[in-house]
Parts: C-alpha cells; structure tokens; sequence
C-alpha cells in the first residue's frame, strides 16, 4: 500500500485514476484507518488530500459559505459566522464522535463514507448544500442527496474525488436544526436523523422548507413531501403534524440491532416534530 | 516533583476519620499508583517486552456450534515467518470432577482445558481453535488464513428456555443433571440443579392476603473492562517459564497455566501488571496458557492481545437469565414466604452463577419461609465468568421488583416495607447461616432519611429503590512487610489491586506500625515473592489483606520490641510499642530513650540481622455487605429513552479505610448497573453469531450518560477485623437493576419484567398501554 500527499487537485485525479479503483481517499481518515485495521478495504493507494488547499478552507462565497471536504469538526464549531448561518449543519458536524475525533473527522469524509445513518447528510440535505467534485473529465456539481446511491456507494466515478461544498445564502427569518436518536448520549450512530430547514415571510408563513431523513433507508432521503406539508403554512401544530405523517411515510427501515423497523419508523416523526420546533425557532429570531 | 509532594501533604490534612485513635485508616491519603497512572509510567498486560518476541494470534471458530473432524496446520506452519503452532493436540485432557475452588467460581480442568482450546467440537463462536506464533503481528494474521479446519456446523442453543426444553442442541451429549434425585437417564444442557431455604412455603403463601407472580428474563451482559486479555510467556529450554498478564490473581493463574501445561507450580513465575478493569472477568485464563504452549515449542517469548472483538465474542460474559418470583404478604406488611426460580445461562460450560444467584435472592429479608432453585444450562455462548456479585444482580432484580410491587398494592411506603422485614444480627439468612452484625436496617433508615428520599420528584419523573447483599469473602492471603536499612518500609502483597488495595493496605501497614504513610511502600510481588494468594476477587483484599497486613505488622513489632530488649539489656515484657517506637515501660520506663523504626534498622545487622514481618493466613468471617440504592428517572415517552436524573448509594462498608476508594466502588457498580438496566446486551444472529462485538453497538454507559452518583458510607463495624473492614467492591452491582426498573414503574405506570429496558422495548410498552 502506498500512501501519497497531493498538494493539487490535479494530482490527486491523477493518482486516484491510475489507482484504477484501487485507491482510497484519506482526509480525517475516522472511517478508513478502521476500515484498513479490520481489513474491510486493502487499497493500493490512500490519497491524502489534506494538503490541498480547497479542502482545508472555509471562505465567504455569494452570501454562504464554500467549506473544504477535509475541514475538520472542530475547525467548523469554532467558525461562528458558519454556525450562525447554518446552526443546524454545524450542530449536526458535532455530534459525530467524542471531542478528539471531532479534531480529525470532517463532513467530506462523513458524506463519502456513504453510510446510511452519517449525521452531517440528513443537515446537509435539508441546507440545500451542492458537491463539488474534481475529477478527469474536470468539475462537477451534484445535490448532497444525490452523491450516495447505497449503502458505502457514491456517485464518485473513478479518479473523482470531493473538494468542497457549497451552503447557499438564506432570507431573513430562516433557521434550521438537527436531531438524531441514539440510545445514549454520544459517541454513538443515529438509530433515526432528521434535518428541517425553514425560511418564513414577514408574516410568519413558511416560504421554503427542506427536509432530509437519515438512517430509515438506503441513502438518507430528500423528503419533499414533508417539506410541502410546511410550505404555505405557519408551521402550526397542524403543519408540524402533516410533516410527521409525510416523513413516517418515506421511511423504508430496516430491522437491525439498532433499531426496528417500527422503532425507526415512530421515532423519525418524533424527531422531524422536535427538529421543525426548534427550527422555527431560529427562524423567528433570525 | 514539589507539585507532587504538594499534593501528596495536602491530602494528608484532609482527615475526615472522627476516630482520633486512628491516624490513616478513614484518610483519603494520595493513592501510591497515581502518579504512574497518570503519567502513563503504569504498565498494563501489553506493555511489557522482551528480545526475540513473537507474536501469537487465535484462529476462533466462525460456528456457535460444530464438529471439529480436523485441523489442519501444515499450511500455516511453512510461512516463513511463523515460529510455532498449536491445537487441542498440544494441550492435555482431564476427567470429569477435576475440580477446584477458585475465587468465587469453581474451576473444572475438564472443562478448562476445552475452553481454551476448542476439543471435540466448537462451542461458540469465538471459541479458540487453534493459534500460531510469528515473527509480526501481521504474519500470523496471514498465518490464520492458512489453517484449514473442517467443521460439521451443528443445531445451536443461546437462549436459556430454548436450552432446557427437551430435543435442544446438546452442548456436551453426555450431561447428566447434577442435584437431581434420582439423576436422570437422559442428557439435557442442565448441568446442575441447585435449592436453598427453609420453613413451609405452603404455610407461608396460606398466611398472605396478597401474593404476586412475576417472570422476568434478562440478556447476557459483558464485564465490559477497558483493558483486553494480554500476556507475555517465555519459556526456556529447561522446562522453567514466565509469564507477565493482566488478571485478578496471578497465583491462580499460575496454577490453571502449569495444570494446562503438565508443569509443576514452581517452575511457572508470573508477575502480574496494572490492570485495567476485570470485575470478576479477569479470574480465569484464556491467552496464557497458549503463550506458553507457543512459547515452549518456539523457544522465544511469545506476546498475544486480544482485540475487543475477542474480548467480547471469547471472554467471560455473564448469564442473561429467566426467573420466576412469587411472594406472598400480609396486609400490614410482613411478608409470608418467598419463592424463586431462577435459570441461567451458563456458557458452553457448566458453571454460572447461579447458586450465588439463589443465595442472594432473598438474603436482604428476615424470612420464616424461604425457598430458592437454581438451574445451570449450557448453551452455545462463552463460559461465563465472574462479574461482580456474580448472579446476585439477577436474583435482586427479579425479587426486588417483586417486593416493590407488593408494597405498592399494600400501599405501604417500599423503604418502611422492606424495614418491617429486613433482616438483622439473628436473623436465618435465605440460605442457611444466622446472620452477625449486619447493616441492612442502618441503610434502609439512612436512606428514609436521605435528601434525596425526601425531595419532590419533577413531573414526569418516577423514582425506585431497591436492596442489594453480597457474602463477601476472605481466603488464602500472605504479606510481607520488609524494614529497610534507613527505617522505612517495603510492603509485599500478593493481590493484583484493582480496586486500591495499594492504598488501603498501606494505610493499614502504617496504622498498626505506628509510622509515617509516606515511609511504607507497596509492591505487588510476583509468584516467588510470597506464600500462595488468592485472587482478587470477592471484595476480598482490603478485607483478607488488612488481616494479613496487620498481622505483618505485628510479628515485625514483636520483632522490634525483641531487639530494642536486646538493646536495652531489658525483658521483653517490659518493651511496649507505641506511636511507632519501642518503649520500655514498667521499672524501666523513662530509664531508655524510645527506639524508633530507623534507630532500630540503622543497627540490625548487630542486633540480629535482617528484620522481616510476615503473615500467611486463610482469612476468615468476612462481614457481608447490604445496600440501598435510590434512583430518579426521566422517561421520554415519545422515544421511550430513560434517562437518570439522580442516583444515590447508601452502602455498609464496615470501616472505610480510604473513603475515596470505597465511594468510587459505590459509583462504579451503580455505573454498570446503570449499562446493564437499560442498554447492555449481547445481540445474536440466528446462526448464534455475536452481531455487536464492540462497544458502539454493545453499549456500556458514557460519563454523559450518568449523573454523578452520590454515595453514603454507613459503618457497621465487622468484628472479625482488626480494623471492622467489609467487603465493598461487590456489593453496589446489586441493587440497580431492580432499584431502576423501580423508577421507571413509578414514572410511567409500567412494570417491565425484561432487561435491557432499551428504548424500543420501552416505547412498544408505552405504546401497548395506549
């Protein structure tokens, strides 16, 4: 196994291309030094790309932000212009490990990891966040909820990798909000996640919401249908209620050990209800 | 190095002991093992190294259950790099009934030799098969793959009712029941049938106006230690080894390693390490008796470390259980009789814990008509091991949620119900001995009266209580307290401290000498050190030590007094020992000036030669322990999450010698209790394969998940103790799981008869009362 350290993005396409599949992608590397300790990946190269620097910075772009693929946890808690505009995708960045795993592990790695139940996606999802993706055949973009096709498979051909990401602007009065379930209190993976983000007019009714569910099926899931339930409304216990019946709907669980299908299936409505709470909240105070 | 000493005298001032006679006994004196530990000096079971190591590693098997018709190594054996190769052919067969008492277990060589190293058949998954030795980890890795075994898979059992129904899986095909007359002629996985109690039970129940039923079933939990089984052997050319591990007694050890070896005792010398984490798990061998088999046949020392996927799929769980409880009550509260049946899972050995289960059942209630049986059944998981209070927390769980309920539909407040039985110096235990000086009643009352007891619950939230005993136990202990030539002191124990014996055992030492805490230094010394030690176990050290410790002490006063005679051309007589000097007293008081330790010690040599105090003794009386445990919880009724909002111990520990010490096992066993309660479980797939070997989906609680647990030391002194030590260690696992399963019924209106209340099995409750 080799490992290399691209400072661009050019040679890292080039590595990863002429790895032919064979390559892995290294940024905070929380899910592939496991995955190499326990042998589930033997890949011929690991491609650090930490040293590139579109990865590693957060810069202010068209009133959002452009966040790096391999900037760290902890690096976006402490960014507070990002949190203060996306509070929901930040809190949702922190919840994935302990506090030292938080000083490696970044939302890149997170989203390609392709795991059902990654915490950032469902936020991500519900922020409207794009990919921007380095490849051969140049750049390209793609919606968050279309970058996982499976479980721990992606839409990455060969020789692409994630650079960055995209959280758009957002109107006044506009708030969002993250919750998962977990049996415990942390340092644990989402039995259900739920992301809501929220814009409402001068008058209160909700102009555009955005809703992304986690850990209930194969890919975490853009679910338009509860997004719509709030749209037009005051997001009243009603709406709020039209919302959790459309996400109870769009949920396709599993049975597994950490959770039942009817479990997921109660809880993510539970969730979604609490999320929209607090993401009105924010929205009313933005 | 000042800020040490800083610490080390601030502390010192920190007495808290009202008993002005003792100087260090109820101090929280700075543990001699900190500074180590926190600076990362301290040695763990794979932190030791020698020249020319080698690696070994275990091929387990992939089958809860299967056939071995053959092993073959040759494969793995010509990989460049690998050293050395064993199977069950390398290991020697015993006979049923080659038993021994060790700990709080009893250890069957038949069964031994077949847990370490899969015989006829595999019996769990993670079962040991056969194991290599290599030059890297990485090549015996590679050396795994290149065994081929050819299994038979067979039918599987995990589940305790499965395993006893006629027509299960046969974990060992010629198991006749034990305790059962006449015996019977078929096999079955019931190794053992066990009964305690006394008086007529048919009187009892007839005497009730109330009497409730209950089953209750549990999942198996694991000991869940942070530190993995891990060993170093060396074995040299002439028959003679060595072996550095982490375990709980490394004279026990020895003693199953030169069984399984075929060696005599002396030739093994094992020192043992820090040890992180064993709560009973840590009792019993896995790795090293293959370290030394590799060792043997390579010649060079061989290091193995589980990884926690062994650990968990390998290594000693404890028995999920299913228990049937009736009690019958008056209705001013005195209860009638008590029944319990209890079955447990044993492993794919005979062995759980449930006699301890069956004895402790009932012990916290003075009983006219008791009755406890216990069934033992194999079944296709890891043999159990110990786990702190081994069984006790299972039988507590069913019949304190039993008698919660009873004082519930008496309505009769559960503290005054179980005080209007609680049993007291006199009483007949449930499983035969009279009881001594005991401190259940000083903890109910202590907790009547505790702030917490007394305080308004928030809306929503249910609080429980529930009580909890362990035996304790004492046994064979040596020490040695050495004088150094300056006057200070090197203290040998042969107890691996898991729990600050190091501490208490100083504090011990220094008290009955009459010296500084700081002049006497303790050592764990290895299998040549000392007489034969026990393991550490059974709450047993500060207990059995301190007797130890203590009589060192005197035979080096005495010692002492004889050579300060000599000295003073005195009679022995008239040589007293106080405040760690030598004193003469009666006609020849004030005539001599008092000889302390170094005036002593800097003269040996001419007044006798080496000054050594020693004391072997079978430590017995080990004064039980009784426990109540209140607990507040939260229940989210839309996710069916409990949390714990408060959680108060209220312990007897006899005499507290460290209080630090003994409140950090108060909040350690509450802490596991709080795991076992509400999410700890093993997961099997229908293939009888483990799904959660890991502790992200095994889920012992994270500090987050637990509030700080507050402690009460109640101090019923044992006499049998130069210094009225219990036993604690084991004591606060007891209570929990029916004192929180107590809470949860008060805040929702649930009773749960199953365990782990996990959050989906809460929810489908809540759910099904609508």
């Amino acid at each position: 196994m080799r490992y290399e350290v691209p400072e661009t993005k050019g040679e890292a396409v080039s590595l990863l291309a002429m790895a032919e599949g064979g390559g892995r992608v290294l940024a905070g590397g929380t899910d592939l030094l496991v995955q190499l300790r326990s042998g589930m990946v033997k890949p011929d190269v690991v491609v650090d790309i930490k040293k590139i620097v579109e990865t590693r910075e957060i810069t202010a772009e068209n009133g959002g932000f452009r966040v790096g693929a391999a900037v760290t946890g902890a690096e976006l808690d402490e960014h507070k212009a990002l949190k203060k505009l996306w509070p929901g995708v930040v809190e949702a960045v922190e919840l994935i490990g302990s506090t030292q795993i938080q000083g490696r592990a970044s939302m890149g790695g997170n989203l390609c990891n392709a795991s059902p139940a990654a915490d950032t996606v469902p936020a991500l999802i519900a922020a409207g966040a794009q990919c921007h993706i380095a490849g051969p055949d140049g750049e390209r973009t793609l919606p968050v909820e279309e970058f996982c096709t499976g479980p721990g498979v992606t839409n990455l051909q060969t020789g692409e990798f994630l650079v960055s990401f995209t959280l758009p602007s957002r109107p006044p009065h506009s708030g969002d909000a993250y919750l998962r379930f977990i049996p415990r209190t942390e340092m644990d993976i989402a039995v259900v996640g739920v992301g809501v983000s929220l814009s409402l007019d001068s008058n209160g009714i909700c102009v555009a919401a955005r809703v992304g569910l986690g850990a209930v099926a194969a890919t975490a899931l853009l679910v338009a249908e509860a997004a719509d339930a709030l749209i037009g409304t005051s997001v009243d216990e009603g709406a709020i209620e039209n919302m959790i019946s459309a996400i109870r709907s769009a949920c396709r669980p599993i049975d597994d050990k950490r959770g039942t299908i009817v479990y997921r299936t109660q809880v993510s409505g539970v969730l979604a209800g609490r999320a929209c709470r607090i993401a009105l909240q924010r929205a009313e105070q933005s | 190095m000042a800020a040490v000493e800083k610490i080390f005298n601030d502390t010192i001032t920190d007495r808290e002991t009202q008993d002005k006679t003792l100087k260090w006994v109820g101090t929280r004196a700075p543990r001699p093992d900190g500074v180590d530990k926190v600076t990362g000096r301290a040695k763990f079971g794979a932190d030791t190294y020698l020249p020319n190591m080698l690696y070994g590693k275990v091929l387990r098997s992939p089958h809860a259950h299967a056939r071995i018709r053959s092993i073959d190594m040759s494969r793995a054996l010509a990989l460049p790099g690998v050293k050395a190769g064993v199977t069950r052919d390398d290991f020697p067969d015993y006979p049923a009934g080659a038993v021994q008492p060790a700990g709080e277990m009893v250890i069957n060589y038949r069964d031994m030799t077949r847990n370490i190293m899969a015989r006829e058949k595999a019996l769990y998954e993670g079962h040991a098969v056969a194991a290599v030795a290599a030059v890297n980890e990485r090549v015996a890795r590679q050396a795994l793959s290149l065994i081929e075994v050819d299994y038979e898979v067979l039918p599987h059992v995990i589940d305790v009712e499965e395993a006893m129904k006629p027509g299960a899986p046969l974990v060992r095909e010629d198991l006749i029941t034990e305790g059962v007359e006449p015996a019977p002629e078929e096999p079955s996985n019931i190794a053992k049938r066990v009964e305690f109690g006394h008086g007529d039970l048919d009187l009892g129940f007839s005497k009730a106006d109330v009497i409730i039923e209950r089953s209750f079933k549990t999942q198996p939990v694991h000991q869940g230690y942070i530190e993995p089984h891990a060993c170093l052997a060396s074995f040299s050319e002439d028959g003679q080894a060595e072996l550095w591990c982490s375990t709980q007694g490394h004279y026990v050890a020895r003693g199953h390693c030169a069984k399984l070896l075929q060696m005599d005792v002396s030739k093994l010398r094992v020192t043992c390490s820090e040890i992180g984490g064993g709560f009973g798990g840590k009792t019993v061998v896995y790795l090293e008796p293959l370290a030394l088999a590799l060792s043997r046949k390579a010649c060079q020392p061989v290091k193995m470390v589980m990884t926690r996927d062994e650990v968990f799929r390998a290594s000693g769980p404890t028995s999920g259980a299913s228990m049937d409880v009736r009690i019958g009550a008056t209705k001013d509260g005195r209860i009638t009789a008590g029944e319990a049946v209890l079955k447990f899972q044993a492993g794919a050995f005979g062995g759980s814990p449930v006699p301890a289960a069956a004895q402790c059942a009932f012990a916290p209630y003075d009983l006219d008509n008791v009755k406890t049986i216990g069934f033992d059944v194999l079944c296709n998981r890891p043999k159990v091991a110990a786990y702190r209070a081994p069984g006790a927390p299972l039988g507590e769980y069913a019949v304190e949620s039993v008698v919660d309920e009873l004082a519930k539909t008496l309505e009769i407040d559960p503290l005054e119900f179980r005080l209007k039985n609680a049993a007291k110096e006199g009483s007949d235990s449930s499983y035969g001995p009279k009881f001594g000086p005991i401190g259940c009643v000083e903890t109910l009352e202590t907790a009547q009266n505790h702030d917490h007891y007394l305080s308004t619950l928030k809306p929503g939230q249910g609080r429980g209580v529930a009580s909890g005993y362990w035996f304790n136990i004492g046994g064979q202990t040596s020490a040695t307290l050495n004088l150094c030539e300056d006057g200070s002191v090197a203290l040998v124990v042969g107890t691996p401290d898991i729990g600050g014996s190091r501490a208490s055992l100083t504090m011990m030492a220094a008290e009955s000498l009459g010296v500084e805490l700081d002049k006497v230094r303790p050592l764990i010394g290895d299998t040549s050190a000392l007489g034969y030690n026990m393991l550490t176990g059974g709450s047993r050290v500060t207990f059995a030590g301190g007797i130890a410790v203590h009589g060192a002490a005197e035979d080096m006063i005495k010692q002492l007094r004889e050579r300060a005679a000599a000295t003073w051309d005195v009679p022995i007589d008239d040589v007293e020992w106080h405040g760690g000097q030598a004193v003469a007293v009666n006609g020849y008081k004030d005539q001599e000036d008092p000889m302390g330790l170094l005036d002593i010690a800097k003269d040996m040599a001419k007044s006798g030669g080496p000054i050594v105090g020693r004391c072997s003794t079978n430590a017995q009386g080990a004064g039980p322990s009784f426990g109540c445990h209140i607990v507040d919880v939260d229940v989210d009724k839309e996710t069916g999450k409990v949390s714990v909002a408060r959680y108060t111990v209220i312990q007897d520990a006899g005499k507290a010698v460290h209080p630090s010490y003994v409140e950090g096992q108060y909040q350690g066993g509450a802490v596991q209790g709080i795991g076992w309660a509400l999410n700890e479980e093993y997961i099997y797939d229908e293939n009888g394969k483990v799904e959660n070997a890991g502790f992200l989906d095994y889920r012992v609680p994270v500090c987050s998940d637990v509030p700080m647990i507050d402690t009460v030391i109640v101090e019923v002194p044992n006499p049998t103790h130069p210094y009225g030590v219990r036993g604690v260690g084991e004591t606060p696992l007891v209570p929990p799981l029916a004192a929180i399963s107590n809470a949860v019924e008060n805040a929702l209106d649930i009773r749960f008869t199953e365990l782990p209340m996990s959050p989906p099995r809460v929810l489908a409750a809540i759910e099904s009362v609508g």
